[in-house]
């Protein structure tokens, strides 16, 4: 018995981490996603220089002055990068309030009316789920031209898929729950029930799909920037790479202050969200 | 202690069972004592939270602890089972000692054979071999009444009905004749006259096996005529013991004699209101310093919520009374008297026989997907041809068994079912399923309050919200609307701003009442609303509706499968079977004198609370179960399970639904015109 009991200590521990583990690792997204928005925000005054104009020679390894050195034409790297936080973090939060909004209306509708339309516009969330992603992200980028627009609509319709399928499934669930037998038995319309008894209940679903978005949205707005699809006025991380790449950083040392760093940022962008969504899935459906 | 003179098979001295949850405890078992002799039938009666069924389970050794902490004894022929390890628990549960739930789809494993379940236990217990096993599991399965055993040993439990599963249950608690089995609620789950079936299976192996059964149920009717001993729990606590017919006769205890008074029978002549205990049941969080009944209870005295009764013996044979004033208890007619209503019943005040609602030839069929060979016409038909009028102020009750039609014909009233034909007008315009002001009419009341409202509204908005759907008031008069309709249904409108999970079954069905009430409606539909709450509140709400009636001269649906209910507010009565109407007619004529065999049958299976066989009357107990309704006999649909089915003619030609008396219509071959019985046949 005595045995037995000494074993189970370690196990109840185990247990215990299991358990806190979503909140830890949410704690985690948590201040790594404040800490950009943070820099995001006050980007113009924490940046050392103009990321847009000459402040030194151009190719300055770090130093004096210069943190992580200079680019091709002698711009601050690291203004570059803080300031093309904003740019990252903007298109990926409204990349994914388009994906969101596009993946909502069409899951509520499809799970609410199952039957024809539901089929219908499934499929075609299908279609989308299906097509090779970053194929077709490139076609329809260069096919749109170069801004920062373009960028988020690109992004946004191809990702509602995912939302609009958690949701559907929520909402299919919920299409059947009693109390909306007893709404739809009182005489209240489709549009009600859906309204006061299906989204509200929806939203913490939503709200977690919305922020796995965002940590998609960055990292697709990084490949389409470091590709050169992006908007090339503007500064962001993928950007930064893109310049990096054609001139010749990834081969020489310069890789440990061009490339590095901003690769290190979009990383820490998208798993910062990623992981705040887990937590709050975790705290809506722990069978997720 | 009063020693019984046999000594116990089963000893419980002193058992309390405490839950301790972060911030919050349940004090679920206190103190209990009880025996348990070989081969008697202990019966443990009580509401929801009063530790019934954790009692049982910590005798299983099926508690965990913890959260739970378990103190006292547990003594199984003189061994303790408290603090043994699980090994050796393993070794007398299933062996000695078995137990039957009320869920038996969710007790049978659903991806093994039933067969091999049964011989599970065997083969851990006996050491059999597979095909000893399997052999002793068919006849076991022969035994408890399963036809074909050899065959359906092989079955998986999904295609097993309630009733056969509940029965492979009894097989398998029975593989290693245990000396003593624990029941708990075995027939909640099951219709009226499967439960009448299994009751019976359960008395014969009884006696069969000597074996000692502890019966854990909610109602004082099932165990009435099994039962020897009955204890009646309450807030953890054992209030009375005894006799059954000490018990059922003369209890000394105010919360019995208000359970036995709060249950309508079909045997005791009709009130205008039933007898009620008021409140809500307890559920203990905090150390008792008092008679838990103290809240509730008619003769509450001084000292009562002071001093924790200790049970005390009231009489002989053991009958124990946990209550300090069991000496001055006087008839339980006067403890809980029958109250009258305030006004007359509408119905009966002002006979408006125009139809408010007539129903013709309604079919309601849903197409069943998929079958061996995708038959497009494969239809399970709900409702098969069903005429009905209602009038206004009036109650129709609808009764039948499950499977019979009744919550499809409700739902049709209230348009979430689309009829495949026929037609429902209300005040003489067919119903539209589309949403607008002619809705407003029919409201529903379901069986489950909880899960009918949503969870994320406050109570103020619940109710609210058919007035927002038809805008029958404006925005600022909402409040006090919501208010006046609180109060109609005897709920503090003060509590408008708490949400459904805060409130207790028979207030949430309260809240469900007033929210249909709030369309203003000129009938209610009440699909099952007292099944799912506990005995000492079914009366307050069935009172409750029979006030909202007097006051509004609403009609009402109240569709049940308990008959003693419906006899007790209905005035119309129909009768349904696999989708048809069997019989109607008005309520009292229905009762006392039952043409078709089926209502026959169905009224002969109610329980009745009576310990006494002679005051019982003659119990007929029903083959089989429902037919498949997708596809149902030939003929007349009953025949397949009627006691007096005539060959040649039942099972050939099916039989109209013909008006045999004024106002009365029976759908039989054998019941032609007024008095006849079917037992002359005239064809």
């Amino acid at each position: 018995m005595k045995a037995a009991r000494s074993e189970t200590k370690p196990r109840a521990a185990v247990r215990r981490f299991r358990v806190r583990l979503p909140n830890i690792l949410g704690v985690i997204g948590g201040v790594i996603v404040t800490t950009l928005i943070v820099v995001a925000i006050f980007a113009p005054w924490l940046a050392p220089y103009d990321p847009k104009e000459r402040v030194a020679r151009p190719f300055l390894p770090p130093g004096e002055g210069h943190v992580l050195g200079t680019n091709d034409v002698g711009q601050d790297l690291l203004s570059e990068l803080i300031v093309g936080t904003r740019v990252s973090l903007m298109v990926g939060i409204v990349a994914a309030t388009v994906a969101l909004i596009i993946g909502a209306a069409i899951g509520v509708l499809a799970g609410y009316y199952p039957k024809r339309l539901g089929s219908v516009l499934m499929r075609g969330v299908d279609v989308v789920l299906i097509l090779p992603f970053l194929p077709l992200l490139i076609v329809l980028a260069a096919y749109l031209g170069r801004s920062l627009l373009n960028t988020i609509v690109v992004i946004g319709v191809l990702i509602w898929a995912e939302p609009a399928r958690i949701i559907r499934s929520q909402v299919l669930s919920l299409r059947s729950r009693q109390y909306v037998l007893a709404a739809r038995s009182m005489g209240a319309s489709d549009r009600w029930t859906i309204f006061r008894h299906v989204i509200p209940r929806t939203a913490l679903l939503a709200t977690g799909s919305f922020v796995r978005a965002i940590s998609g949205a960055i990292l697709l707005e990084a490949s389409l920037s470091f590709l050169g699809l992006g908007d090339p006025i503007q500064k962001s991380w993928g950007s930064t790479l893109f310049w990096a790449q054609t001139r010749g950083a990834f081969l020489t040392p310069a890789w440990q202050w061009w490339v590095l760093p901003p690769g290190l940022l979009i990383m820490a962008a998208s798993l910062g969200f990623a992981l705040i969504a887990f937590a709050l899935e975790e705290r809506i459906d722990p069978r997720l | 202690m009063v020693r019984t003179a046999h000594p116990a098979l089963l000893e419980v001295e002193n058992l309390s069972v405490r839950f301790v949850l972060p911030g919050s405890e349940v004090f679920a078992v206190n103190r209990v004592s009880f025996q348990v002799a070989p081969a008697e039938t202990f019966a443990i009666v009580g509401e929801s939270g009063s530790g019934k069924s954790v009692s049982m389970l910590s005798i299983m050794g099926l508690i965990a602890s913890p959260p739970a902490q378990i103190t006292g004894s547990i003594r199984l022929e003189g061994r303790e089972l408290i603090g043994l390890g699980t090994r050796r628990l393993n070794r007398i549960r299933g062996r000695d000692m078995a137990m039957v739930f009320q869920e038996p789809m969710s007790s049978l494993n659903p991806v093994h054979k039933v067969g091999r379940q049964i011989g599970e236990g065997l083969r851990i217990h006996q050491g059999l071999s597979r095909r000893a096993a399997r052999r002793r599991a068919v006849e076991l399965l022969d035994r408890v009444g399963i036809p074909s055993a050899a065959t359906r040993a092989d079955s998986y439990p999904h295609e097993f009905s309630g009733g056969m599963r509940q029965r492979a249950m009894i097989a398998m608690a029975l593989a290693c004749e245990p000396k003593l089995l624990i029941a708990d609620e075995p027939t909640t789950a099951l219709d009226v006259t499967v439960q009448a079936q299994i009751v019976e299976l359960i008395r014969e192996l009884q006696k069969e096996y000597r074996l000692a059964v502890i019966w854990v149920t909610h109602d004082l009717g099932v165990v009435a005529e099994i039962a020897d001993r009955v204890g009646v729990m309450y807030g953890g606590r054992m209030l009375e013991s005894g006799s059954a017919s000490r018990i059922y006769r003369s209890s000394r205890h105010p919360y019995t004699l208000g359970l036995l008074r709060s249950i309508p029978r079909l045997d005791q002549p009709t009130s205008t209101r039933l007898p009620e205990i008021p409140g809500v049941p307890l559920r203990v969080t905090e150390q008792l310093t008092g008679c838990p009944f103290e809240a509730r209870c008619p003769m509450s005295a001084e000292g009562c919520d002071e001093q924790l009764p200790e049970p005390e013996p009231v009489g002989n044979g053991g009958h124990l009374s946990a209550c300090l004033h069991h000496k001055e208890i006087g008839s339980a007619e006067a403890l809980f008297p029958e109250g009258t209503l305030t006004s007359g019943r509408a119905g009966q005040s002002e006979p408006d026989n125009r139809p408010f609602i007539s129903i013709r030839d309604l079919k309601v069929h849903f197409p069943v997907a998929g079958g061996p060979r995708r038959r497009k016409s494969a239809a399970i038909r709900a409702l098969d041809g069903v005429t009905l009028e209602i009038r206004k102020g009036q109650t129709l009750g609808v009764v039948g068994e499950s499977g019979c039609g009744k919550t499809t014909l409700g739902r049709a009233l209230v348009a979430l079912e689309v009829p495949t034909s026929g037609t429902i007008e209300i005040n003489g315009r067919p119903i539209d399923p589309k949403s607008g002001p002619h809705r407003r009419t029919v409201q529903m009341v379901f069986q489950d309050p909880f899960s009918s409202m949503n969870p994320g509204m406050s109570i103020r908005e619940v109710v609210a919200e058919p007035i927002r759907i038809h805008r029958l008031a404006p925005t600022r008069e909402i409040p006090n609307r919501v208010a006046e309709l609180m109060e109609q249904v005897g709920l503090p409108p003060e509590n408008g701003d708490q949400y459904p999970h805060e409130f207790s079954g028979g207030q949430r069905q309260r809240i469900a009442l007033a929210r249909a009430l709030a369309a203003a409606p000129e009938m209610v539909v009440c699909d099952e609303p007292v099944s799912a709450l506990d005995v000492s509140v079914q009366a307050q709400v069935v009172n409750l509706l029979a006030e909202v009636q007097s006051a509004t001269g609403l009609a009402i649906v109240f569709i049940s499968h308990d008959l003693a209910v419906v006899r007790h507010i209905a005035h119309q009565v129909a009768v349904m079977y696999l989708g048809e109407i069997v019989e109607k007619g008005d309520r009292d004529a229905l009762y006392d004198h039952p043409l078709h065999p089926y209502t026959k049958v169905l009224l002969a299976a109610v329980p009745i609370p009576e310990t006494d066989p002679s005051r019982r009357g003659d119990r007929i107990i029903l083959t089989g179960e429902l037919p498949d309704p997708s596809d149902p006999p030939t003929g007349c649909r009953f025949h397949t399970r009627c006691p007096v089915a005539v060959d040649g003619l039942c099972n050939v030609a099916k039989p109209d639904l013909v008006e045999v008396e004024k106002g009365r219509w029976v759908s039989c071959h054998l019941v032609t015109g007024t008095g006849s019985e079917p037992t002359s046949v005239s064809a």
